[in-house]
């Protein structure tokens, strides 16, 4: 993996729990490679975090695999992108579970998934134009 | 937007139409349907009218004072949604959680798992107009919720599994009355077998309907239930056993016919398999301590986990960032009901209106758990 791609941090978060940091440019390369050649076709969860202190945004794609031997491997793909200009490449031609994850990062971190068919509001009401709630600068009220 | 339909050439014959939400089957969560007569030419889920914000209040909280708010997602399921950030926080803390602990927090998720496919299998009943399945299927889940009072000490939300093993200790008659249970249950599982499953009627309203292939399962990231009813082999506490579910023996259901009556029937043999291991649980559970003292406000050292168990729906995963403040820096809910959620507009497309709702619940959603 790493011969392929040079540029991708490694970082084993436990046994048979890698995360992995590509750049967003060659993120989708990245992910076929993983889902053909690998055998992570399973998208378990898309998450997102907040960096405020490093003025960044993380996008984290958990893939698992349902290839007999690595079912219990989970590979963290996390891309991180400034805050001021958060665009990413959508990964929905790769795994297409993907489509409603991305859809629910988009609007509580105001991540902009590029190539995304739609990205309107799924959880949120139609008409919120506050922050995106998950960011960590949009402070519940009450608090 | 165009529609591809074979039955719409003119799409001015297509009408929008609202499934719920206050529709009674589809509960808090509204589909939008597009009909050409009969037939729903597109659909998409819209969820969203009970969001309450569990991951931006978990931000707020510090680590036990999470535990009681993070099971109201999914009441009917209250101990496996807890199971995995118990695990997480677990793992981050390096917890060594006790043997008995491992076994009481085996055996209450397992109940919680018959309680919600009773719930699943009784609504699904009442759905296909089933009497006997809801009425029988109510009240025989309620033996079960018994069980889990005196057990966990609440009906639903009893916040049982926590960080640092379980709240309390099985009570010493509760063995005997799980064991009898489950015998009882044996029973009436045959019982529904022939009621329900090989019921002609049901046969024929669920046969053939919303069929989901295995290759489309793995691409949506199916999980749970619909997974196994697909021909997928997918179930965590197999692939990666966690709190001492190596230590039993049972079997992963898997059909392949990928329809709506194997997505009901797959969760009655997955209760079959949750009865063998109650059984062997309440058998050889250890004697030992349930909990650690972790005192009400724990250090948390600063890292990041992802875990995950199988809940009744499906894959339940926690990724938990710790930055050693008492509070998570960030807490995300991967909820298997948000993950099935993406082959709504797949299965729910060229099928008559009638044929909605048994789709839509053999999906096993839960809007609450999916809007989190």
């Amino acid at each position: 993996m790493t011969a392929k791609f040079p540029e991708v941090k490694v970082e084993w978060m436990k046994e048979r729990r890698l995360k992995v940091s590509v750049p967003p440019l060659r993120i989708k390369e990245f992910g076929l490679f993983v889902r053909d050649t690998l055998g992570f076709d399973h998208i378990s969860t898309v998450s997102g975090v907040d960096w405020i202190a490093k003025n960044e945004l993380e996008v984290v794609y958990f893939i698992g695999s349902t290839t007999p031997g690595q079912e219990d491997f989970i590979l963290g793909v996390s891309e991180r992108v400034p805050r001021d200009n958060p665009v990413v490449p959508t990964l929905i031609e790769v795994w297409k579970g993907a489509d409603y994850m991305e859809r629910e990062t988009h609007e509580m971190f105001g991540i902009n998934f590029q190539g995304h068919p739609s990205q309107a509001h799924l959880y949120l009401p139609e008409d919120w134009n506050d922050l995106p709630p998950l960011r960590k600068d949009y402070v519940s009220p009450g608090r | 937007m165009a529609l591809e339909s074979e039955y719409s050439p003119d799409s001015d014959r297509v009408m929008s139409v609202a499934f719920g939400p206050q529709h009674p089957g589809a509960g808090h969560f509204r589909l939008r349907l597009w009909l050409d007569g009969d037939y729903v030419v597109r659909s998409e889920p819209d969820p969203g009218y009970v969001h309450r914000g569990e991951e931006k209040m978990s931000e707020y909280r510090n680590y036990i004072q999470n535990v009681p708010h993070l099971e109201r997602p999914v009441i009917l399921d209250s101990s496996n949604i807890l199971f995995p950030y118990a695990l997480g926080v677990d793992e981050l803390m390096n917890n060594k959680i006790p043997l008995r602990a491992q076994y009481l927090r085996v055996i209450m998720s397992e109940i919680n798992r018959i309680i919600s496919h009773m719930y699943f299998l009784s609504i699904q009943g009442l759905f296909l107009g089933h009497t006997t399945m809801i009425t029988w299927g109510m009240g025989d889940r309620d033996i079960w919720i018994d069980l889990a009072e005196r057990i966990g000490g609440a009906r639903v939300t009893f916040a049982y599994i926590i960080p640092g093993g379980v709240r309390n200790d099985l009570p010493e008659f509760a063995i005997d009355k799980g064991l009898k249970t489950c015998d009882w249950f044996d029973k009436r599982m045959d019982e529904y077998e022939k009621i329900f499953f090989q019921n002609p009627m049901v046969h024929q309203r669920s046969d053939g309907i919303g069929v989901l292939g295995k290759a489309d399962a793995i691409a949506f990231g199916t999980t749970g239930t619909v997974a196994r009813a697909s021909g997928l082999t997918f179930d965590v506490r197999k692939d990666e056993p966690y709190s001492s579910y190596e230590d039993f023996e049972f079997k992963t259901p898997v059909l392949n016919q990928g329809d709506s009556w194997a997505r009901a029937y797959v969760a009655l043999l997955d209760m079959r398999e949750a009865v063998k291991i109650i059984r062997q649980a309440l058998k050889k559970i250890p004697p030992g301590p349930v909990r650690l003292k972790l005192g009400p406000q724990p250090r948390v050292p600063a890292g990041e986990v992802y875990s995950r168990t199988e809940a009744a729906r499906g894959e339940m995963s926690y990724h938990i960032i710790s930055d050693g403040s008492p509070r998570p820096y960030r807490l995300k809910i991967g909820v298997p009901s948000a993950k099935n959620m993406r082959l709504m507009p797949h299965l729910i497309r060229n099928v008559h209106v009638a044929d909605i709702p048994i789709i839509y619940w053999g999906l096993n959603f839960w809007p609450v758990e999916g809007d989190r």
